[in-house]
């Protein structure tokens, strides 16, 4: 029976996982705007500027705070 | 020659503006297709049709120096370094696809821009930009171009604040769902086991894993109630939260003992399964439009800088530092920033936004004008006589009327709230009572299950999730309220006070109408010539509207001028005249046909021709709102700051009976709400200009009509987009549903309340019972929120 106590505070632990990347998404703002990015993605020859916005962001958003 | 639609913005014109197959209205079109053009741009035409904004006098490129001030730049940067500013525009023209693809690709116009990145919703641009490659008014100005001015203005960091809160409430979600549905899957061997299995060493462990996991849900979670339930009961008055606060408490506490006493398993499933769903209610009704601001003052309708005459050279600065008797200078289309004295010549200011007057007013050198009038002539040159703060507009928000808050009355639930408390307790008392009787052993827990199982959640849930679907049904029609306590001031409203210019008058589609003798071809180039040379807003659009009719433009030998009163010149064999009645008057022209209101007379070789007539059009529908208004038992009043001249218009449409008001100054409109206020009524006030802003305030419910291109809105309650006016009668009716789904629901929750009562009473509560009654309540009641609004809200018109 006690492997089902390994077992729940595993399965704890995987949830407790989702709820920490559920809060980083509403931390980091990505559920601020729920239209754009449907409409982003569909846009051709846009590398250039994904690559720019992969890279800047992250550190701009930290420094606003 | 038939009119071409301009590829760029879609309007229909003859023009002769032609690139190989493609046609343009204006030379601000072509330049903005030939910069895209150029930067291999024109996916922007393939992604939506006609994506274009017509850019008509947006090239005032000085418009923006004020930019170039350290200060002001300081007040719009968020953050700088040496080589990357940031900044957020409000951008209201975005409303398509091809604008987020064009905004977002900025940088392949101006190498300068490193980063820009649209929301579509709030309709915001942030962009990173280098300063040393683009300044922030090039940076403005590239946009302005390209057809999107941002707004600015000062203050514009409310939203970081709003944002916050937003941010907070999704995290108690989170947690208390990820609680919740854990300590639901560790309870279920204990609603199953029924002591058929030994659970054993296993039954403490998951319990006690259930009681850390609660603890953020009590602690985190649910800290809003018991707020909320401290401030109530501080104030002396029960608010929902107190009940509600309680019954999270004594089912914390209850289950607590249960568990250290080992004498039962508690209820924390359901205790943080109501947190959750109570939490998502809040956060769905609460649910704001981002893209809108409720509560603005002049300062935002006012631009952030001046540019100011020193010594014969001009200098910007920020409005705030404008102090009396210096000199500014105004352009076409700037806002005149405070009361000041006419210095040059050309001044035509259109005070529709400030006094509801329809056409725009000739000023005279010498003369005063008033702030927030918008120059529609030339450059002129200003002394400024009172300080910003003082001017005529902006003292209206020193009134003493407008100084304390707006009452916000206290919402129907919380008496029926009051009513569930007592009942409550009533409740528990008697169980107590009767157990004390029977089986003291059985008063504890019978106590504290009825205090649990009447906790008026359900009526909560009720309440946010039908005022949030109303929310979200009014504004797919375009009413957008700042909150849900805005439904409930519908409710008890019994007067509707209407403002006309603006509200129930379009200030773009004023139309111009052609009366008299037929004029030929020549006879039309000849005159759109002439008015073609004048600065004259009439003239403007008499150029305008002969400009779909003929193509193509005349010489003239001779012009005259004379300000304010009219033109004259000969071009070919013909000597025209055109200006008001008693400029052809004093050249002894004279005429039976008077007309009221803007209208511009026309002789040809001495002989009156005819009258170009201003219509300003009212929206559609009106008079059958007035009608369905009337009906529906509502007092009508209309009030407008313009002469009556529209009065016999207003007469027909709004019938005799209704009292009409003309030349209201804002503190007039002010007043007038205050009596009907005093007289007991419940005054709904639908207005659009700063001259309704007072009104708009004291007001129960104020409703500001708003037209895309007018992009200052007056504080108020709610905004209603101005084509949408001919649905206000039905959106009234549809938010006053909103308390009979509540009734009804709340009708279906005590039943259920009645049912864990009885369980509750008989001491026979089971944490399963609890477990199934609380989802299965939760649910049916949200379901039939979501029918029932859903159902009133396809009864409105489309």
């Amino acid at each position: 029976m006690s492997v089902i106590i390994i077992l729940i505070i595993v399965s704890v632990l995987v949830a407790a996982g989702f709820l920490l990347a559920f809060l980083w998404t509403v931390k980091t703002g990505q559920l601020d705007d729920d239209y754009t990015p449907s409409v982003r993605i569909l846009f051709e020859e846009n590398l250039e500027a994904e690559k720019i916005s992969e890279t800047d962001p992250s550190v701009i958003e930290k420094k606003d705070k | 020659m038939l009119p071409e639609t301009c590829y760029h913005c879609g309007l229909k014109s003859v023009t002769t503006i032609q690139i190989k197959e493609k046609y343009f209205c204006c030379e601000g079109c072509q330049l903005v297709y030939t910069l895209l053009a150029e930067n291999g741009l024109c996916q922007y035409y393939d992604l939506t049709n006609l994506p274009g904004l017509t850019s008509k006098g947006h090239f005032v490129s000085s418009k923006f120096n004020y930019l170039d001030n350290l200060a002001i730049q300081e007040q719009i940067i968020q953050f700088k370094l040496i080589d990357q500013v940031h900044v957020t525009f409000y951008l209201p023209q975005i409303h398509c696809i091809s604008c987020v693809w064009l905004l977002e690709n900025l940088h392949k116009i101006k190498p300068g821009v490193i980063y820009s990145k649209t929301h579509f919703e709030k309709k915001e641009i942030k962009i990173i930009f280098n300063p040393s490659l683009i300044s922030l008014k090039e940076l403005v100005q590239l946009l302005t171009f390209v057809g999107y001015e941002p707004v600015i203005h000062l203050g514009g960091n409310d939203w970081l604040k709003k944002k916050k809160i937003n941010k907070k409430q999704l995290y108690k979600i989170g947690v208390a769902g990820f609680c919740f549905s854990n300590i639901m899957m560790l309870s279920f061997p204990e609603y199953l086991s029924n002591d058929a299995i030994e659970l054993g060493a296993l039954r403490h462990f998951f319990i006690y894993i259930n009681l850390l996991l609660s603890l953020p849900v009590l602690f985190f979670c649910s800290s809003d109630f018991f707020i909320s339930a401290y401030t109530g009961l501080r104030q002396k008055w029960l608010n929902i939260d107190t009940p509600i606060a309680l019954a999270i408490a004594v089912t914390f506490i209850r289950s607590v003992y249960e568990i250290l006493s080992q004498s039962g398993f508690g209820y924390l499933d359901s205790m943080s399964g109501i947190v959750f769903f109570m939490l998502i209610g809040r956060w769905f009704q609460d649910k704001s439009y981002d893209s809108f601001v409720f509560d603005r003052d002049y300062n935002s309708f006012f631009p952030l800088g001046v540019t100011v005459l020193v010594q014969g050279k001009e200098v910007n600065k920020p409005l705030a530092e404008l102090v009396k008797s210096e000199i500014v200078l105004i352009k076409s289309d700037e806002i005149i920033p405070a009361d000041a004295i006419l210095l040059t010549e050309g001044g035509f200011v259109d005070y529709s936004f400030v006094t509801g007057e329809n056409a725009p007013i000739e000023v005279q050198v010498g003369q005063l004008v008033y702030a927030g009038g918008i120059q529609k002539g030339r450059s002129i040159e200003l002394e400024v006589v009172k300080a910003v703060g003082q001017s005529y507009i902006t003292e209206l928000w020193n009134n003493p009327l407008l100084q304390n808050e707006k009452n916000v009355e206290k919402s129907f639930v919380h008496p029926w709230s009051q009513y569930f408390t007592m009942v409550l307790f009533a409740i528990a008392i008697s169980a107590g009572v009767y157990w004390s009787i029977y089986d003291t052993h059985k008063i504890l827990p019978a106590v504290t299950a009825v205090l649990i199982v009447a906790c008026p959640c359900s009526l909560l849930l009720t309440v946010t999730f039908t005022y949030g679907n109303v929310l979200r049904g009014l504004g797919k029609r375009k009413l957008y309220c700042k909150n849900a306590a805005v439904i409930e001031a519908i409710h008890k409203i019994d007067t509707i006070v209407f403002d006309k210019t603006g509200t129930l008058t379009n200030h773009q589609d004023a139309q111009l109408e052609y009366i008299g003798k037929v004029l030929n071809e020549e006879e039309l180039i000849a005159i759109k010539s002439v008015t073609r040379e004048s600065l004259h807003p009439l003239s403007k659009m008499i150029t305008q509207f002969l400009q779909i009719k003929v193509v193509g433009l005349t010489d003239f030998q001779k012009i005259e001028n004379f300000i304010g009163k009219g033109t004259k010149a000969n071009c070919g064999e013909y000597e025209i005249m055109i200006g008001s009645i008693s400029f052809l008057n004093s050249y002894h022209i004279f005429t039976d046909s008077e007309f009221v209101g803007s209208a511009v007379y026309l002789a040809i070789n001495g002989v009156f021709k005819g009258v170009f007539k201003i219509n300003h059009l009212y929206r559609k529908g009106i008079d059958e709102l007035v009608n369905q208004l009337k009906n529906s038992g509502y007092h009508l009043h209309l009030l407008s700051g313009d002469h009556s001249t529209e009065k016999e218009n207003l007469l027909k449409l709004f019938g005799a009976a209704i009292p009409m008001l003309f030349e209201q100054s804002p503190s007039d409109k002010l007043h007038y709400i205050q009596e009907l206020q005093n007289k007991g009524h419940r005054v709904m006030m639908i207005g659009d200009g700063l001259n309704d802003a007072g009104a708009l305030q004291k007001s129960n419910v104020g409703i500001a009509v708003n037209d895309q291109t007018h992009l200052f809105t007056p504080a108020s309650d709610a905004i209603l987009e101005g084509g949408q006016i001919y649905l206000l009668g039905d959106l009234i009716n549809y938010a006053k549903k909103a308390k009979f789904i509540i009734t009804i629901i709340f009708i279906l929750s005590i039943f259920y309340n009645l049912l864990g009562m009885y369980y509750a009473t008989t001491a026979k509560l089971s944490p399963m019972v609890a477990a199934i009654l609380m989802p299965i309540s939760s649910i049916s009641i949200v379901a039939l929120t979501v029918l029932l609004s859903y159902t009133f809200s396809s009864k409105i018109r489309a």
